[in-house]
């Protein structure tokens, strides 16, 4: 045991495509895995054994949330002691201070991945300052954002109301084609004027990027002390986040079932309880043990310990419905292609939902935990991501929004689809636009479209570039996820559909 | 989530219209190369021009149901409808695993895997569609060879509150008769136009037809406001558009600056026959005709990929 330790730290020091900073992640990742792991009974150990719970390799000892989204404005207002920061007076300032608190805020990968909504934040500080002023300083902090930060998780929220800073980052972000931040651009039929939304729609033509929220139905998801979306296509409370995420696999549940009926009323509430144990486990180390809600953030009253909740996250789901009918190759039964597999699967998020608003948790979000269909991470294999349509058999994007908007309802903490349009899209964005309006109207939580022929692709739900995973293999990356992205497409055969988003976060070991 | 079929508008004709037929290729749900927008594309089986270059000659003919492609598929999708006396091609949709053998193997241009549709079948599918469309195209094939089922099918759009916003447009190869035209017209938003060639001997050697109609149908639909697009197909050393750069351009530059000039570029892809022996038009050619054209200032639609 030992000995094999100690070769894994020293393949790490010693692997010539990573960063120093990069291997001090992987030691630290593997530090902490050599801690004892919080104590779970021996039909979680099992289940995880057997892949059908995963606690998305978040390590034995969690000592910091998954993830954390600050209250910024409150931040920004009042400055910090701990910081040593009076509150800002003017644009730089603000821009500086951020600067500053995005490096000392904590998260599963160690980099923030929640920047904040930063129109909102930004515009009392705009003053008299010029359209170019703006752009200038907007531009420069995009840059710096995307050289020191160098993680497509981070996440930069926008919207719904028109002004100066939400258009001056569409324009750069266009311009500047970065993998990091990460966009979300905020939606709301009532005061988002189409103009923007058009604007925003353009930039998917340019980029694939923002990914277009639906602003009504994540507020009302929250209270009034409001949301953001971090990391990929995650909604969580603002001043809180997620302590963990563990997620179910449904296509390993509805294996062990003997029909639908058996799925239903044994196999999925059992799994769902081993879940809370393992769920249970994780929170208390971190809320009990870790003395994570001590640190000046809480102190300082830009996180709440209340606003915290542990995430359920499913996937597997096009598998899982496949399975229990018995459809065992691609054809117009399966999944997302026929009316009868979509009903089984939308009965499933039904159930699912039922489990988690009627079970209460010791550390939750009005103690409970919140539904998540989980994206996917670069390690899985033969496994859809999240409740969506496998690879390579989608069909056209209508009729793939058509078939998933039903369970977007349920997914309280998140769920996306990623949809591959076709490069003619360019000549004609207006059908971009009327897609995302048709698939917001029919109540999806998140659009967002991947245009064939960009650079930019998402592999799970972070952005990478097709250009950095060929220079990767090479001679590393400069990006932390591109790594993750050329091991999801060694593994996941993502490429081998066209270019496209799935979602998702983490981190795996170091050469797992 | 039932929908409400559509309603019987008290209207007797147009509930006549809604019986009417037409054999549908395709329906496509998102494309945004047929018109402004996101559109709904339904492609009419069956065309009056036999175009050599032509990407779909699949959709050329009619079937009769003589049952020679049957043999041909490997997933047991084809029958003969022998027992209910009709002996009509039977197109399995839930087995068939969209190979394209069937298109190869039928001696008629034609394709068993067509679908009737009433304009009230339609009506539905569009309904179902509309929060993502921008409109509906109707295409083919020659479309306007089932011109009575598009006057059915876009006076119902036109008259419905619910789809009356959506743009209803035509792709076509220009034949139709002026006669023609002025039963669509009010019921028309606007139309695309394949101008083949410019001088009819080449019109003619392309696609069976010379092309007077297609400059009369072009013409009418300029004065009207309803010219939306004229499309090129550019065959390198077969279409005449770049040696009749002059007298072309100056057409074009008399149409309605409202109307887009669209180049496209001729691929092997689908094409049977012959044109398998010509040229594909590569981007340097394009580029070529496109500057000759844009210095005799027309602005242009150019393809946003070469394949
Ligand atoms: S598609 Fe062609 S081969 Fe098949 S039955 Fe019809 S006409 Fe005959
Ligand atoms: S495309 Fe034609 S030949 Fe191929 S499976 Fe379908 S019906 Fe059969």
């Amino acid at each position: 045991m030992q000995m094999t330790c100690q070769d894994t730290f020293s393949r790490i020091v010693t692997d010539a495509s990573l960063t120093p900073k990069q291997k001090s992640n992987y030691l630290a990742l593997e530090a902490e895995a050599s801690l004892p792991y919080p104590n779970v009974s021996s039909a979680v150990s099992q289940a995880m054994d057997s892949g059908i719970i995963c606690d998305m390799f978040e390590g034995h000892a969690p000592f910091k949330p998954r993830y954390v989204l600050p209250d910024y404005a409150k931040y920004l207002t009042q400055g910090s002691k701990y910081l040593e920061l009076e509150p800002a007076r003017n644009l730089d300032e603000a821009i500086n201070a951020l600067t500053i608190i995005y490096h000392h805020v904590p998260s599963v990968t160690n980099i923030p991945v929640y920047l904040g909504r930063l129109d909102e934040l930004l515009m009392p500080y705009v003053a008299k300052l010029d359209d170019e002023t703006i752009y200038n300083k907007l531009r420069l902090f995009w840059i710096m954002l995307d050289r020191t930060l160098p993680d497509a998780f981070i996440h930069v929220n926008i919207g719904p109301s028109d002004n100066i800073i939400c258009r001056t980052i569409l324009r750069v972000d266009a311009e500047l084609k970065q993998v990091a931040p990460n966009l979300t651009f905020m939606y709301d039929p009532d005061t988002t004027p189409d103009k923007l939304l058009q604007q925003a729609t353009d930039n998917i033509c340019e980029c694939s990027k923002p990914h277009i929220a639906n602003y009504p139905i994540h507020a009302q998801t929250f209270d009034d002390s409001g949301f953001g979306i971090v990391s990929c296509y995650n909604s969580l409370p603002l001043a809180g986040g997620a302590n963990t995420l563990v997620r179910l696999n449904l296509k390993q549940v509805a294996l062990l079932a003997i029909d639908t009926q058996d799925f239903f009323t044994n196999t999925l509430p059992y799994y769902c309880q081993l879940m809370y144990e393992l769920i249970e486990a994780r929170s208390r180390y971190l809320h009990e043990e870790s003395h994570f809600f001590t640190s000046f953030l809480i102190e300082e009253g830009l996180i709440q310990e209340t606003r915290f909740a542990p995430m359920f996250g499913i996937y597997g789901m096009a598998e899982a419905v496949n399975c229990l009918l018995g459809e065992t190759k691609a054809s117009s039964k399966s999944y997302g292609h026929c009316e009868t597999a979509n009903e089984l699967g939308y009965r499933i998020s039904a159930a699912l939902d039922k489990i988690v608003k009627s079970t209460p948790v010791t550390y939750g979000y009005r103690d409970r935990a919140l539904l998540h269909a989980q994206g996917g991470i670069s390690l899985d294999k033969d496994v859809t991501p999240g409740v969506r349509i496998p690879y390579g058999t989608e069909p056209d994007p209508v009729t793939h929004i058509q078939a998933l908007a039903e369970h977007h309802q349920y997914y309280s903490s998140g769920i996306s689809e990623i949809l591959t349009i076709d490069e003619t899209v360019k000549s004609n964005p207006q059908a971009m636009y009327q897609l995302c309006k048709g698939a917001l109207s029919l109540g999806l939580r998140e659009f967002t479209a991947n245009v064939a022929s960009n650079d930019l692709v998402r592999v799970t739900g972070y952005m990478i570039k097709l250009s950095d995973i060929a220079a990767f293999k090479q001679g590393g990356s400069r990006t932390n996820t591109t790594g993750l992205g050329a091991e999801a497409v060694a593994n996941t055969g993502i490429l081998d559909r066209k270019p496209r988003v799935t979602s998702h976060e983490q981190a795996p070991c170091y050469e797992s | 989530m039932l929908r409400v079929l559509e309603q019987a508008s008290g209207d007797p004709v147009q509930q006549m219209k809604n019986e009417r037929s037409a054999t549908v290729t395709k329906i496509l749900n998102f494309s945004c190369v047929d018109g402004p927008g996101n559109r709904l594309v339904i492609f009419l089986q069956g065309c009056n021009f036999d175009c050599k270059s032509c990407h779909n000659p699949h959709t050329i003919g009619q079937c009769d149901s003589c049952g020679l492609c049957i043999p041909s598929c490997p997933a047991q999708a084809l029958s003969l409808h022998e027992t209910d006396g009709s002996g009509l091609i039977h197109w399995d949709k839930d087995l068939c695993i969209e190979c394209d053998a069937c298109l190869q193997a039928c001696p008629k241009q034609a394709s068993p895997k067509t679908r009737q549709y009433t304009v009230t079948q339609l009506l539905a599918v569009i309904r179902k569609n509309s929060p993502f469309i921008t409109g509906v195209t109707v295409s083919g094939g020659e479309a306007s060879l089932q011109l009575m089922f598009i006057v059915g099918l876009f006076s119902a759009l036109k008259s419905s509150p619910e789809l009356q916003h959506l743009s209803c447009m035509l792709d076509t190869n220009g034949s139709l008769s002026e006669s023609g035209w002025h039963k669509l017209l009010p019921y028309l938003d606007g139309a695309m136009v394949d101008l083949k060639a410019w001088q009819t001997e080449t019109h003619k050697w392309l696609t069976g037809r010379d092309n007077h109609r297609v400059f009369r149908s072009i013409e009418l639909l300029a004065s009207r406001g309803k010219l939306y697009e004229v499309r090129l197909l550019h065959i390198p050393g077969k279409s005449d558009f770049d040696s009749e750069i002059t007298a072309l351009a100056g057409y074009l530059q008399r149409l309605p600056s409202s109307t887009k000039i669209r180049l496209n570029a001729f691929r092997h892809h689908g094409v049977k026959g012959e044109a398998l022996e010509w040229q594909t038009c590569s981007e340097t050619d394009m580029t070529v005709l496109a500057e000759g054209l844009t210095k005799l200032g027309i602005t242009l639609v150019l393809p946003s990929a070469y394949l």
